[in-house]
């Protein structure tokens, strides 16, 4: 590992104020000091900023909530408001990592978590995003692309992002507030995070300096919802694919809103308006859904080896909806 | 310049205070193990996978491979040397179950096991296993498989751990 310098910063202005080129903001650590000591990132400087803002989860004037980016994972989990109002948002929390790390990890650290994607991990293969124009092993005949992406990916990169709870946040509609050297400003979901384009060295629309401050959630949807997520193994792995659902039905049995995100399948978190509006105004019956989803996975581009994402990611839908709509 | 790269830290290992100087890249593991003696933490994968370097910060579980020390200073740490009481032979009552359960075999995970396990049954509130959101459920086997998921076993002694966690759980408190 490089050496850095290190400060903790006791607010969020003495944050900004500390940050120049080559600055990494620390919240848990969980990712970034592994990606240091992987050699993927070498900051020569290092602000500790969980103590630079929020962590406590208040009630908002219009009826949501605001959570602090220093908020841990664990805590945002338990909070009753978030158990109670936003189920969706709690179950994708506890489905991610592990106990140890989910009491690490912070809401602006997680938002902010890097690409699981092998070649990125590994500073001996060639990757667009790590080392840009370097190109990219996952385009490579053979390559391991299990985990990576089916949807809005370039020739650049293929990588996938791996949040739980940005997927949920994507579909609740929440907003993400940021301070930087220009001043604060708030970031709709999913727009945190981009497609990688031809730039896939930048994960996120954050310019350099910008802090993450908070998580605004605006207030609860009416109708039910669900986070659903599929691993390797039961527990403590990343999401093969995952979906965020809301559904709310009217009287007639019809469709009168959908919220869809899914994870695991792009370079950002994926919100499904094909499918929304295609099946808002349908009956809420496996047929829409299946006509829905369809719509949606048009747009899939599998890679050699991860075709079976987009039948998992359709399968997955349209469970979820199935049952949401029960 | 060295300077610029190492930082004076106060922490509180087992109720000790401890004041070090210590390279910014130092991880806690490599502080308590190296610089502070404490080795019954073990080093497994470095990478936050598999747990054996589970401590308690603050009293909540937390892998000390990626934590890295500087961020510790004004911390309170507890590590499995001190889980025991007073006495030498006052095991924690979850070490006590892991030897009458027989909950390992070659016992490199088991620092970590008995930490995460004493971290978790603080831990309030739900799991993903748990159907009913606002529920804090009792930990059945499943909850606790679910709750232990960060911690490995290579010699698969889980059967025994979930046994051994499962009698304190179920113990009345003191």
């Amino acid at each position: 590992m490089k050496a850095f310098s290190y400060a903790r910063a006791s607010d969020t202005r003495a944050a900004v104020g500390e940050y120049h080129p080559g600055t990494a903001y620390l919240g848990g650590g969980t990712n970034l000091v592994d990606l240091m000591r992987l050699g993927v990132l070498a900051p020569d400087r290092v602000v500790d900023v969980t103590r630079a803002t929020s962590d406590s989860i208040e009630n908002s004037p219009d009826g949501g909530l605001l959570i602090g980016a220093a908020v841990r994972n664990s805590d945002l989990a338990t909070s009753r408001a978030v158990r109670q109002r936003y189920p969706l948002l709690a179950r994708a929390v506890l489905d991610g990592a592990s106990g140890q790390i989910r009491n690490m990890a912070t809401v602006g650290g997680n938002l902010l978590q890097r690409t699981r994607c092998p070649y990125f991990q590994d500073v001996s293969m060639p990757c667009n995003k790590r080392l840009p124009g370097s190109g990219c092993q996952a385009r490579a005949p053979g390559a391991d692309t299990e985990n990576l992406a089916i949807l809005g990916h370039s020739a650049a990169c293929v990588a996938t992002n791996p949040s739980d709870m940005a997927v949920a946040l994507t579909a609740l509609g929440a907003r993400v507030r940021v301070t930087g050297p220009d001043g604060e400003r708030s970031v709709p979901m999913p727009g945190l995070h981009r497609l990688p384009g031809g730039s896939p060295q930048r994960d996120t629309s954050l310019e350099p300096g910008e802090l993450i401050t908070a998580v605004e959630l605006p207030p609860p949807l009416p109708g039910r919802s669900a986070y659903r997520k599929v691993r390797g193994r039961a527990s403590f792995a990343f999401a093969l694919v995952s979906v965020a659902a809301v559904l709310r039905t009217g009287p007639d049995g019809t469709v009168s809103d959908c919220k869809l995100a899914l994870g695991g399948v792009a370079h950002a978190p994926w919100r499904c308006h094909s499918a929304e509006r295609t099946v808002v105004t349908l009956p809420a019956t496996r047929d829409s859904f299946i006509r829905a989803t369809d719509e949606e996975l048009r747009q899939a581009r599998p890679l050699p080896g991860n075709e079976y994402k987009v039948t998992l990611a359709r399968n997955l839908i349209v469970g979820v909806l199935g049952e949401l709509a029960r | 310049m060295g300077s610029a790269h190492t930082t004076p830290i106060t922490l509180a290992v087992n109720g000790e205070p401890h004041t070090v100087t210590i390279d910014n890249r130092t991880s806690l593991l490599d502080l308590l193990r190296e610089r502070l003696g404490l080795t019954g933490t073990k080093k497994g994968c470095d990478h936050g996978q598999c747990g054996a370097c589970t401590v308690l910060i603050g009293g909540r579980r937390a892998n000390a491979c990626l934590a890295l020390a500087v961020t510790c200073d004004g911390a309170e740490v507890t590590t499995v040397e001190g889980l025991v009481g007073p006495g030498d032979a006052d095991l924690h009552p979850l070490q006590a179950a892991f030897i009458r359960h027989d909950a390992f075999q070659c016992g490199y995970c088991t620092p970590g096991q008995l930490c995460s396990a004493v971290g978790m049954l603080t831990e309030p509130g739900p799991s993903a296993v748990t159907d009913d959101l606002m529920a804090s459920p009792p930990l059945t086997p499943g909850e606790i498989r679910e709750r232990m998921s960060g911690n490995l076993c290579r010699c698969g002694a889980y059967v025994n751990i979930v046994r051994a966690i499962s009698a304190v759980a179920e113990a009345p408190a003191q």
